[in-house]
């Protein structure tokens, strides 16, 4: 065809952001076609689930460009998926939803190449996580969007001057709904407050007292409860109740109507039923939709520096309206899953009773009575007596052995602090560092003995 | 940003040759653990109440606490729970419940424990020690306000005395109207 300095591309509205400059751009951006075929070729997402946010995700991210990418989801097809996740058909009910949606996507974006991965975020090995660029969350519940938090801040090191080291730092996206509300965020650990930082943000849970399950109901939330968080014990022994099996699900709402005849309280349903069980609000597909393209559109800003990033989370509100808002909220200095804690230099000969002794003596610290854990060990504990007399023995090893000899790594501790002249219980994330530790490397067992 | 990304397929291809033994391969205790960790090691305990740890000195998730009164009704007995701390702690109360059978009116006989901060009145500011001294404060002070066991609300209202008795006998084994009771004196 007619001979062009840039070769054409489908992605005319793509290639408007990635080939030309702009007034916007973060600095770092480089328009070209070797971005754009940069990203195609090197870039890899994960999109943590494939569900309302994690179809709209994959068919985002895909016709933004991205060639890699992976899903992973633990759940299978239901029918009461098929009003939003639009990747699913009645036929498909009952398979994994991972690997149906990745089929799909993969049939109308041409090079797209994704990878499902049928299984829970648990049960991933945690270097699984560290292969991709970015990681996209689509995930619902608070558990779930700790545990991948806790992962992508665990890769984060830092510097000897407490800044976080660039390359170490893992980007998330994480997007969330509920009915006509969502919010989308950017987390850069190190830089942007992580999940830990916000987790103040939820609104306590709405939890019933039980005696007024028992005794005296007044609506329709309180007769399901009832059934199930005591009728369901004094009937089913042992059996523990399943919120996924439907004759469970039957048998809490035969209970709870038969609960609210009983005290003339109308307004029990088999859905409502679902929802206080659950905890389910009903979703629509459009504020998925949204949320998901800000989700899309802030991985491709973040990868290709193309316009500054969304800083930090923005909430949207489709309610009586349209209402939207970005905060820029701030990180805690003293966040235990992704601060940069208190840096230590440590003989490798120390031991543990002797570190505890110093810890009392540090001008950051002053920490007293001090409590210690590493990895998934308690190495000490002050208390209560029984694990402190378990723990005793520990005292007088090097802590570089209970450590597992690594160089450096993140500790915690935990005890009272005279810092600021006042008695404060604390509990601080300490980077300790040995001098002197054998610093075994390929060079040296090379070149051999 | 990108030129990250072809520098980090580098090392990657890199490291992989070297099999270096990173820091970030330790699996890290989660937020709610060490919290956990902080408030076990916090705990100041009366000398009616003793804690447990079943699963040993590294699963502090799952312990029990067996609370002898030494004033009240109860005075004596033997009364033993059993706490399940989730991954959410402390944005959610830890799950306790009771092991033993007792004639309590805010505890039933499935072992549900009606205590106020357990529930509605939990907030993250709260641990294991507060739990743990709410619990003792239901021997010390039952009451008939809130209910479990509707029967045994009953007549510690109306009569106490009566109360007392089936305590004790319900204590020393025996059996109160239709239930019958483990001895745990």
């Amino acid at each position: 065809m007619a001979d062009l300095d840039v070769p054409q591309s489908k992605s005319r509205d793509l290639d408007k952001l990635l080939l030309r400059h702009g007034n916007l751009v973060d600095p770092g951006f480089f328009p070209g076609p070797q971005l754009r075929d940069d990203i195609r070729e090197f870039v890899k997402i994960l999109v943590v689930g494939a569900g309302g946010l994690g179809c709209e995700l994959l068919k985002d991210l895909a016709l933004s460009g991205f060639r890699n990418l992976d899903v992973i989801d633990m759940d299978r097809i239901e029918v009461t998926n098929l009003n939003r996740q639009f990747l699913f058909r009645l036929e498909d009910v009952g398979k994994p939803k991972a690997e149906v949606a990745a089929k799909r996507v993969m049939e109308r974006v041409s090079g797209v190449e994704i990878v499902p991965h049928f299984s829970r975020i648990e049960d991933k090995e945690v270097e699984f996580y560290n292969d991709f660029n970015i990681i996209a969350l689509g995930l619902d519940s608070i558990e779930a969007r700790k545990y991948i938090n806790g992962i992508a801040c665990g890769f984060l090191e830092y510097n000897d001057d407490d800044t976080p080291v660039r390359d170490t730092i893992k980007p998330m996206v994480d997007g969330g709904t509920e009915g006509f509300k969502g919010h989308a965020r950017v987390i850069m650990p190190g830089v942007t407050p992580c999940f830990e930082c916000t987790i103040w943000l939820f609104p306590p849970q709405v939890k019933f007292p039980l005696c007024t399950l028992a005794e005296t109901p007044r609506n329709a939330a309180h007769c399901i409860e009832y059934a199930h968080l005591i009728k369901w014990d004094e009937v089913h022994k042992g059996k523990s109740f399943d919120p996924d099996v439907p004759e469970h699900m039957k048998w809490v709402y035969d209970e709870a109507i038969r609960r609210a005849e009983l005290f003339g309280i109308p307004g029990v349903t088999y859905s409502l039923t679902q929802g206080v069980v659950k905890n389910i609000i009903p979703a629509i597909a459009s504020t998925n939709a949204i949320i998901s393209a800000a989700c899309a559109l802030e991985t491709l800003k973040i990868v290709s520096a193309c316009s500054k990033t969304l800083t930090n989370y923005l909430t949207y509100n489709g309610g009586e309206g349209l209402y939207t808002k970005v905060t820029d909220f701030p990180r805690l200095d003293d966040c235990l899953v992704c601060g940069p804690g208190i840096l230590i230099e440590l003989d490798t000969s120390i031991t543990l009773s002797k570190f505890i002794e110093m810890l009392e003596d540090h001008p950051k610290l002053l920490l007293s009575k001090a409590s210690v854990t590493y990895g998934e060990s308690n190495l000490y504990m002050q208390a209560p007596p029984v694990l402190e007399e378990m723990l005793r023995e520990n005292l007088s090893k090097p802590l570089y052995d209970l450590m597992g000899r690594v160089q450096k790594d993140t500790i915690h501790v935990s005890g009272t602090s005279l810092k600021d002249k006042e008695r404060q219980s604390i509990q601080t994330k300490l980077r300790v560092v040995f001098k002197g530790a054998d610093v075994v490397t390929d060079m040296d067992t090379a070149i051999g003995a | 940003m990108l030129g990250l990304f072809k520098v980090k397929e580098k090392q990657r291809e890199e490291s992989q040759n070297n099999n270096r033994r990173g820091a970030s391969s330790v699996k890290k205790k989660s937020a709610g653990e060490l919290r956990l960790h902080k408030d076990i090691s916090e705990l100041n305990l009366p000398k009616s109440c003793k804690i447990s740890f079943p699963n040993g000195k590294d699963d502090l998730m799952n312990f029990e606490v067996t609370i002898k009164p030494d004033e009240g009704y109860y005075t004596n007995g033997k009364f033993v729970f059993t706490f399940q701390v989730s991954n959410v702690y402390p944005h959610e109360a830890p799950k306790v419940k009771c092991k033993t059978k007792v004639y309590h009116p805010n505890i039933d006989l499935e072992g549900n424990v009606c205590l106020n901060i357990l529930r509605e009145d939990w907030k993250p500011v709260l641990n294991i020690n507060t739990v743990i001294y709410g619990l003792f404060h239901l021997f010390t002070e039952p009451n008939y306000e809130d209910p479990l066991n509707h029967d045994a609300a009953a007549v510690l209202r109306d009569n106490p005395k009566t109360f007392e008795n089936n305590v004790k006998r319900a204590m020393m084994g025996g059996q109160v109207g239709q239930t019958s009771f483990a001895r745990c004196i």
